[in-house]
């Protein structure tokens, strides 16, 4: 049996009166991928920020190749040789990758010494296939580049327990298979790696052991080579067995409802962001957008959701041209949005349920008589549709904030499907969910779809693409690169697509 | 003509030497994220501190140990309330203003009560004052002033080849990421704030004795918020922030220059020009910036 690298035992961290980790017993082996599986709010993070010593305080102890030791500032993990990954990256966008890289160090002199800096960053690049140039500013980088930036600056302070908080999310196939090799060549030379997800087939894929968090404790740790079948895991996670694929009859398609011609459009630094971009979605069928995040996908549901200008080309919505319309008389074409960031806006975090609920209709009849908003019938509404829609709330009074994200974003699907649109534009809509909600999520999409509605779904992850959509069209760099059909929409002709590569253009 | 020219250079010279000092130790408290719009009143704290201790002890160096004492004390309260506490910088600092401008008038009718102090002496550069015209605008200062112009080429190699200066950016721009990273971002905002503190106090000793070596209720004037515009409107970089405050302080010289004029009867609208220039050169200029991104958000950690 090898020799455990770290041993967090019974580790208990509160928020306040949240307990987002309780009596959590997790070891480590030297030199293994280990994961940390588990639904969103299941405090993976949290835990691994703990080692991290993101926190000051938190109950229970950490034993560090064999030695208790305390670790309340990362600068205690990163000298015993922790280094973390974390989700949303900790780089300075302005400053250069080996500014970024030297920042904080111990040992720097006190006159920099960037250009000797950079030799040593450059031969750790090449070591492990990852190569950057030291000199370019972070914010010029890509997300991919970006985090190969992170990992270097991990291994650049000889890091030998990597944890990386999942770091497949902002990827495309191919670089997720880049990352893997580069774990795998960590591994190779008796680094350990702690991988977080909660994407089974990568777990399977890369992983030695697994240690699975279901609300904030240690459900199971199983060696993977003697795991049979995904669904154990996925039943472990969320507690219960789930359905992993959502069941969808073949599309009744009624009649036009989306048009876009030649669309154009520039992004907030004026740059090109969408590009002559034309296609159309009929009513019953799910049109998947699919591309790497930033390629044009937020500014063409912004032009479509009466959010951004387009420079050229025309929309119609069921028909009528709404080119340039603003969002209000999109809304008014009976059009929902579920829009990307639902944060900043889907909903008002510091009012209730009921009046995010109310936020679109609150003119119309029913809700409102001469001005006065009808709260008697609002009220009922509203119980019914967090029943509906299955938010998990005491009741219709709690604050939106309040919500874990599952349930806001159910709160915000409820709300908009309610509406019965003729066109739903859904981005994202299982972002940062876990297994149950994005399973009911998805759910509530086909339905709409199965109704007569055209829904136009924006999404990076190729699994929920795949699974929901009846075409896919996608994206790069602004452009349509092709829409496939479902059933010839393979992950490799996908991931082709959405790093620019068309048929034929292969050497 | 070479007079006017001469006079307007000097002039310039000595208002734009405060608004530089200020403004220079400002560069790095915002760097590191810290708006402190109560630089005037830690300026004209210092003014007065100046004069005291310049009083008190007949020397020009003790009033200038004072006034930066004072300045490196406002610079730890100003720390300890909107770093520590997390108070709202614009609220302290305009506590700060309030609060210095009855202060310093109370404290000198109780005890300066315009008497005179001892003023900054002149040390003309040997052989190089005796160049014509340039000697007499560039060699013929007191010492804060040659002070002032040797930090920008020194606060410049600071603030982006030395650690430090890497730190501070780092925290201004993104206080999470240099934590993770092992930086005490607390300790580099309270150190920062302190040495803007120092350099606000000495700016503020050279307004009170600088020329007239008297401390006159209010006598900074502005000043101090000018040495915020200078910061900003010079991109928040020593050698910009130089330029700029040579800017400023030429709308001030020539207003005076001016006042002497056949058009010096329209003074009120002299007076208004350096401020006037202030607010257009900040309007044409506001977009290209080195602000930092947490510029003015106290950081939280977890």
């Amino acid at each position: 049996m090898a020799e455990n690298i770290i041993e967090m035992r019974h580790i208990t961290k509160r928020f306040g009166t949240l307990v987002a980790n309780e009596d959590v017993n997790l070891n480590v082996e030297k030199g293994e991928v280990h994961a940390l599986l588990g639904e969103n709010g299941a405090g993976k993070s949290t835990l691994m920020n703990c080692l991290y010593g993101m926190y000051d305080t938190y109950e229970g102890e950490i034993i560090f190749d064999g030695k208790p030791v305390v670790i309340d500032d990362p600068k205690h993990a990163i000298a015993l040789g922790i280094g973390m990954v974390h989700q949303h990256f900790m780089l300075i966008p302005v400053l250069t990758v080996i500014e970024n890289v030297v920042l904080g160090l111990k040992d720097n002199k006190q006159v920099l010494d960037l250009k000797g800096a950079a030799a040593r960053f450059t031969e750790l690049g090449k070591k492990y296939n990852m190569e950057i140039d030291p000199w370019a500013k972070v914010e010029q980088l890509s997300v991919g580049q970006q985090q190969r930036v992170e990992i270097l600056k991990a291994l650049y302070r000889d890091a030998r327990l990597l944890i990386l908080d999942e770091p497949t999310a902002v990827l495309t196939p191919g670089e997720i298979d880049g990352l893997f090799d580069i774990m795998t060549a960590l591994k190779n030379e008796g680094r350990t790696v702690i991988f977080i997800s909660h994407k089974l087939n990568e777990i399977m894929r890369i992983c030695d052991r697994c240690t699975v968090l279901r609300l904030g404790r240690v459900e199971a740790t199983v060696r993977i080579d003697e795991v049979k079948d995904r669904n154990h895991l996925a039943a472990l996670m969320v507690g219960r067995d789930v359905q992993l694929i959502t069941d969808k009859a073949p599309c009744q398609l009624c009649g036009v409802q989306l048009e876009v011609e030649n669309l154009t459009a520039l992004s907030d630094m004026g740059l090109p962001a969408v590009q002559d971009m034309s296609f159309d979605i009929q009513g019953g069928e799910i049109l998947g957008i699919c591309g790497v995040d930033g390629n044009g996908q937020s500014e063409l549901v912004q032009c479509i959701t009466g959010l951004r200008k387009p420079t050229s080309g025309t929309i119609r919505i069921g028909g009528q041209d709404t080119t340039g319309a603003s969002a209000r008389e999109v809304l008014k074409k009976n059009v929902s949005h579920i829009p990307e960031d639902r944060h900043k806006f889907g909903m008002i975090g510091p009012m209730n349920i009921e009046e995010n609920f109310i936020l679109v209709s609150y003119k119309e009849n029913l809700y409102s008589k001469k001005g006065l908003l009808n709260w008697n019938w609002i009220g009922k509404h509203s119980d019914e549709l967090v029943k509906d829609y299955n938010v998990k709330t005491p009741n219709a009074k709690e604050e939106a904030k309040n919500l874990s994200g599952g349930n806001q974003q159910k709160m915000v699907v409820g709300r908009e499907l309610d509406r019965s649109p003729r066109l739903l534009v859904a981005v994202h809509p299982s972002r940062g969910l876990d297994i149950g909600a994005t399973k009911y999520i998805q759910s509530q999409i086909v339905r709409q779809r199965d109704n007569g509605t055209a829904v136009m779904m924006v999404s990076t992850e190729l699994d929920e693409l795949m699974e929901l959509s009846d075409r896919i069209l996608v994206m790069y760099e602004g452009q349509n690169m092709g829409i496939l059909i479902q059933q010839e929409a393979t992950r490799e002709k996908l991931g082709a697509l959405m790093a620019g590569i068309r048929d034929g253009d292969e050497d | 003509m070479i007079d006017f020219i001469t006079n307007f250079l000097s002039a310039d010279i000595r208002t734009a030497t405060p608004l530089l000092l200020a403004a220079l130790g400002l560069v790095f408290s915002e760097r590191a994220g810290i708006v402190n719009i109560g630089t005037e009143g830690i300026m004209l704290t210092g003014a007065l501190l100046g004069c005291m201790g310049s009083a008190a002890f007949g020397s020009s160096a003790v009033g200038a140990l004072y006034a930066m004492a004072g300045g490196a004390i406002c610079g730890v309260i100003f720390a300890f309330f909107t770093v520590t506490l997390r108070a709202n910088q614009i609220v302290v600092g305009t506590a700060f203003n309030i609060f210095a401008l009855g202060f310093t008038t109370t404290l000198n009718r109780l005890s300066l009560n315009g008497a005179k102090a001892v003023g900054f002496p002149t040390y003309p550069v040997p052989l190089l004052s005796k160049i014509p015209i340039l000697g007499e605008v560039l060699f013929n200062w007191s010492l804060p002033v040659y002070i002032a112009f040797l930090l920008v080429p020194a606060c410049w190699f600071v603030l982006y080849k030395t650690n430090t200066g890497l730190k501070v950016r780092g925290v201004g721009e993104h206080p999470k990421a240099s934590d993770t990273l092992g930086i005490n971002v607390f300790r580099i905002r309270y150190g920062v704030l302190i040495f803007s503190g120092i350099m606000t106090g000495l700016a503020g000793a050279f307004v009170s004795m600088g020329q007239l070596s008297q401390f006159i209720e209010n006598m900074v004037a502005g000043k101090g918020f000018m040495a915020v515009a200078v910061c900003v409107f010079g991109n928040y970089s020593p050698v910009s922030v130089m330029l700029a405050a040579l800017l400023f302080g030429g709308a001030d010289a020539l207003k005076y220059r001016l006042l002497t004029t056949s058009i010096g009867g329209y003074y009120q609208f002299l007076n208004m020009l350096p401020y006037f220039i202030t607010i257009v050169a900040l309007c044409l200029f506001a977009k290209r910036s080195n602000k930092p991104a947490s510029s003015g958000v106290a950081y939280r950690k977890e």
